[in-house]
């Protein structure tokens, strides 16, 4: 019993952590679900959702019931377990990497001195999940999808990992916290440009957007690989889909745009969580702007795009880091 | 090895070039119509299905039973009757009705009309669920026309 007094403030601090990672995982969601299509509309010269609510402010809600309601439809000759296990596998390895983004100076859920590695093996999963979805549909487009969608992932890890490892080189550490922390007179986005840019576009497809959006291209494969599923398990996808947004545009912000710092507000240590949900809205908006700008790629223009440019343009950029931080 | 770093930058600066295109959009006025709650005007010239023109001076159409747009009709979509009537010059129109199910908007009875009492209506809202609902009455739409 003395151990669970003990232990009693660490439990609630993990249910308390566990319920807000997933109060932002679905507010996110709605946010972004709203945003996107209200953006997609303007871009179009269009106003987008207007039907449910003030100018469409409740369309999301509409539609999560709707999916809600519908009936889960498995083929005949898929794979039954292995089918309901992908949209699970792509939705909650998302709560994990919540614990550790570091909202703003005493908002994190956990200081791991392993966070990044915590947050990238977390967000590999979901390319499993994708495998595993476009594998057990037993659908040639499904299955097309989820291969272009590993053969992607993988090739875009690489750049993404290399770029980030030049800023874990010059901070000496892998806490998000020590990471964010060590920007305080210039962000890195100034000292390590390249890298940036190197890990905005391994961002983009990482989380398959478009233009990288290869393994759901519509044109081709119908809906890759989700073409077999329906109602709350497609919604599951999309809600990991915008979680993992998310995270990435939280560790771009952790590692290139200060974190939670800026202009100070009264209570610094906890209304920094302002300047982060800004930076990461606006890496978001980003993200959405560019979905509804550019076409989709060729699948060899994606690959050689990332062979031939980013990962020698990376380690070009990590052998100079590493040269410098040893010199300085 | 040149084309390597130029390819680099061409595509680089078309990319900035394709946001900008878009960010403009963003901000500019929608351009699309809410339909139902919102509606275009419809130009004058459109050309909907056959409607009798009501006249200022005579307060009715001028239809005078010629039958010629019955005749010229390829689609055999439009029925013209009419009486001899007293005190009345001509004809009497007593019925014309005009099928849309089969009409095909050539616009034959309207180029042939001698009196100009037929003209295209400006309506497009023509969904309907039965058959029947295409059979119109012209000179009851003509009447309740102000």
């Amino acid at each position: 019993m003395e151990l669970f007094y003990s232990l009693l403030p660490e439990l609630i601090r993990m249910v308390v952590c566990a319920v807000c990672g997933a109060v932002i995982v679905f507010g996110n969601a709605l946010v972004m679900g709203y945003a996107e299509r209200k953006l997609a509309g303007h871009i179009m010269y269009r106003p987008g959702p207007m039907e449910v609510g003030f100018h469409g402010i409740l369309q999301l809600v509409i539609d999560g019931l709707k999916l809600m309601g519908k009936q889960l439809v498995i083929p005949k000759n898929a794979d039954k377990p292995l089918f309901m296990l992908a949209p699970l596998l792509a939705f909650a390895p998302v709560f994990v990497p919540m614990l550790v983004i570091p909202f703003s100076d005493k908002i994190q859920g956990f200081d791991l001195d392993v966070g990044l590695l915590l947050i990238l093996a977390f967000a590999s999963i979901n390319v499993l999940a994708i495998l595993i979805g476009g594998w057990s549909s037993n659908n040639k487009y499904s299955l097309f999808g989820a291969i272009r969608s590993v053969a992607q992932n993988v090739a875009y890890e690489i750049p993404m990992l290399i770029s980030l490892l030049a800023i874990v080189f010059m901070t000496n550490t892998f806490s998000l916290k020590e990471i964010a922390a060590a920007q305080s007179p210039v962000w890195f986005v100034v000292i390590q440009p390249l890298a940036f840019l190197i890990y905005i576009v391994a961002m983009v497809a990482e989380t398959n957007r478009a233009p990288f959006d290869l393994p759901e291209a519509e044109s081709e494969l119908t809906a890759g690989f989700h073409t077999e599923y329906s109602g709350m398990s497609f919604s599951l996808f999309v809600l990991g889909e915008y979680a993992n947004m998310f995270i990435v545009c939280s560790v771009a912000t952790v590692f290139f745009l200060g974190g939670s710092s800026g202009i100070p507000l009264p209570y610094f240590e906890y209304t920094g969580i302002v300047w982060f949900l800004l930076k990461v809205y606006a890496l978001m908006f980003f993200l959405v702007w560019i979905r509804w700008t550019y076409p989709r790629t060729r699948f060899d223009q994606l690959m050689n795009f990332c062979w031939k440019y980013l990962i020698p343009f990376s380690l070009v950029n990590l052998l100079l880091t590493v040269v410098l931080v040893k010199l300085i | 090895m040149k084309s390597y770093f130029s390819v680099l930058f061409t595509g680089g600066w078309s990319l900035i070039v394709g946001l900008k295109v878009t960010l403009k959009a963003l901000f500019s006025p929608i351009v699309t119509c809410q339909y139902p709650r919102e509606k275009l005007e419809i130009t004058p010239n459109y050309r909907g299905h056959i409607d009798l023109v009501k006249f200022d001076d005579t307060g009715t159409h001028k239809c005078i039973t010629c039958g010629s747009c019955m005749r010229d009709c390829p689609s055999d979509c439009i029925v013209v009757d009419g009486e001899k009537r007293e005190g009345v010059k001509g004809k009497f129109c007593t019925v014309f009705t005009l099928d849309f199910t089969k009409c095909s908007l050539c616009g034959a009875c309207v180029e042939v009309c001698p009196t100009k009492t037929l003209d295209y209506s400006n309506e497009y809202e023509l969904a309907g669920t039965t058959r029947e609902e295409f059979y119109y009455d012209l000179l009851k739409r003509v009447e309740e026309r102000e």
